[in-house]
């Protein structure tokens, strides 16, 4: 499975899932949340950023589902699903608890966190029942 | 978006020309490489204008991996050199940058010269580290598919709306000797079972992969109209980025950019919609044809499914034949290079089999977070 391109601007991000905390770079001129991190808000170009801690909720945006391997560790076929979180980027992650038969777009699904493996602590998300 | 200023005319509109095309043979050849398929594409395209290497002052490539040893092989020590990003926006793209050299000054003929092995190297166009693959969520394909799901939903649009698109560029590259899929026709029911990549998208989505070479040979009006084939003019480019969606796939289907871009190219071109006979639209996967066309105004957002239906974009029973030789679906994957290619063959009358009656005017169209698009024109 690849692992995550860490950078200094992620690092807070895979340090905070480490401890199965879902952390959210937000500007703090607007207060909106925007992902991946990065050194400065895309919303106005400047390095005023904090992190604030998510619930890691949303709405099912659209999902596909893996047919054709591309990497080491995934079992085809396999979901990817595009989530909408109410604090306003979208996140892509893997599905747990469910199949893809059970998704439908508009559904509310949430952050979990998988057993941390090689000191990575991967976030997915579940359907919200 | 702002409205253009349509009492001043673009300043580059029919200012340059195509004054020659050329291709390498399409398909798989393992004992040439990116170097040897774009030396047999641009000695095509040199025969194609009636020029000599040293009558190229200008020269980029593209998905060739270096200039210098291009320039080298060819005999060739331009004023303006440059090679451009892989990603098949850049076709289009490297189009305008030498449009702007040939209008500056920078250079009074320019070759430009796409090869690409990727077949005979087994490139994936997926795979490897970016921000979603520890997910698995990888290609361009996936990105196309966790769109064209969405559209499914917000639209109504169902995949066997695709099986249009797949069935009429395979039906022309049955009309072109030179495509890649010559003499294997599909079926829409083909395309409806054909396995699965990436739901919802499945193999007939998706284009081919394959070596080959495209080249092009771009010259003031002036200067073409003295070479040896009847120029094609270019009339009008227009282009809007963004790149705002968070490495996340656009939930807009580009509809923000294409907007623009469709507000700015036909009055920049000087010629309306109605006035075309053709199109030529980048093909990646089946759904970019749609979002093209809902996103450039042939139909309203979300009606491209309707507008595809009943083989709008066939040659022959369509209003809007579109990628005549095939496309990236079936004719030749040259990101872009080769659908352009066709447009001018078309306008030039070379169409052969597929050539669009009574042709004037062709529009290119890439939908992508650097949307574009081209009209040419004859002559």
């Amino acid at each position: 499975m690849p692992a995550p391109v860490i950078d200094n601007w992620s690092k807070p991000f895979w340090d905070a899932a480490r401890e199965r905390r879902f952390m959210l770079p937000r500007c703090t001129d607007t207060g909106r949340c925007f992902f991946p991190p990065a050194p400065v808000s895309p919303f106005t170009g400047r390095p005023a950023v904090d992190w604030v801690s998510s619930p890691g909720e949303g709405t099912l945006w659209s999902f596909v589902v893996f047919h054709q391997k591309y990497f080491d560790g995934f079992r085809t076929p396999y979901p990817v699903v595009m989530v909408k979180l109410d604090e306003g980027p979208s996140f892509l992650a893997n599905l747990r608890g469910a199949t893809a038969g059970e998704l439908a777009i508009g559904q509310r699904l949430r952050i979990v966190f998988d057993a941390e493996e090689n000191g990575i602590t991967m976030p997915q998300f579940e359907i919200i029942r | 978006m702002e409205t253009p200023n349509i009492s001043t005319a673009w300043p580059l509109r029919d200012k340059t020309a195509f004054a020659g095309i050329g291709t390498s043979a399409f398909g798989s050849f393992p004992e040439s490489d990116s170097y040897g398929l774009g030396c047999a594409a641009l000695n095509a395209a040199l025969d194609d204008a009636g020029l000599k290497p040293s009558d190229i002052d200008g020269l980029i490539v593209n998905r060739i991996p270096s200039y210098e040893r291009f320039s080298e092989m060819m005999g060739i020590n331009p004023q303006y050199c440059l090679l451009t990003e892989a990603p098949g926006r850049f076709s289009g793209v490297s189009l305008s940058l030498a449009m702007q050299a040939v209008a500056t000054g920078a250079a009074k003929t320019v070759a430009l010269v796409y090869g690409n092995n990727g077949r005979s190297v087994r490139m994936k166009y997926g795979g490897g580290d970016s921000q979603w693959s520890p997910w698995g969520m990888t290609s361009p394909g996936a990105i196309h598919a966790m769109m064209w799901r969405r559209h499914m939903h917000e639209y109504g649009t169902t995949h066997a709306d695709l099986g249009w698109v797949a069935e009429a560029f395979r039906h022309h590259a049955c009309l072109n000797p030179d495509a890649v899929m010559h003499g294997k026709p599909i079926t829409r029911e083909d395309h409806a079972t054909a396995r699965p990549i990436c739901e919802p998208l499945a193999l007939l989505d998706y284009c081919l992969i394959n070596d080959g070479a495209v080249a092009w040979i771009i010259t003031s009006a002036e200067r073409a109209a003295d070479l040896r084939r009847p120029p094609v003019l270019i009339s009008g480019y227009a282009r809007q980025d963004n790149f705002t969606y968070g490495s996340a796939p656009p939930t807009d289907f580009w509809q923000s950019n294409l907007g623009a871009v469709r507000d700015q190219i036909y009055t920049r071109a000087g010629i309306g919609r109605d006035e075309l006979q053709g199109l030529g639209i980048y093909d990646n996967f089946t759904p970019t044809v749609l979002f093209s066309l809902e996103g450039l105004g042939f139909c309203k957002p979300g009606e491209g499914g309707d507008f595809v239906r009943d083989g709008t974009l066939r040659l022959g029973t369509g209003r809007w034949p579109t990628n005549t030789s095939g496309g990236h679906l079936s004719n030749s994957y040259m990101q872009g290079w080769e659908i352009i290619a066709e447009c001018v063959r078309q306008l030039r009358g070379d169409g052969g089999a597929r050539q669009i009656p009574d042709c004037h005017a062709m529009q290119y169209i890439c939908a992508t977070n650097i949307a574009q698009s081209v009209i040419l024109r004859r002559g």
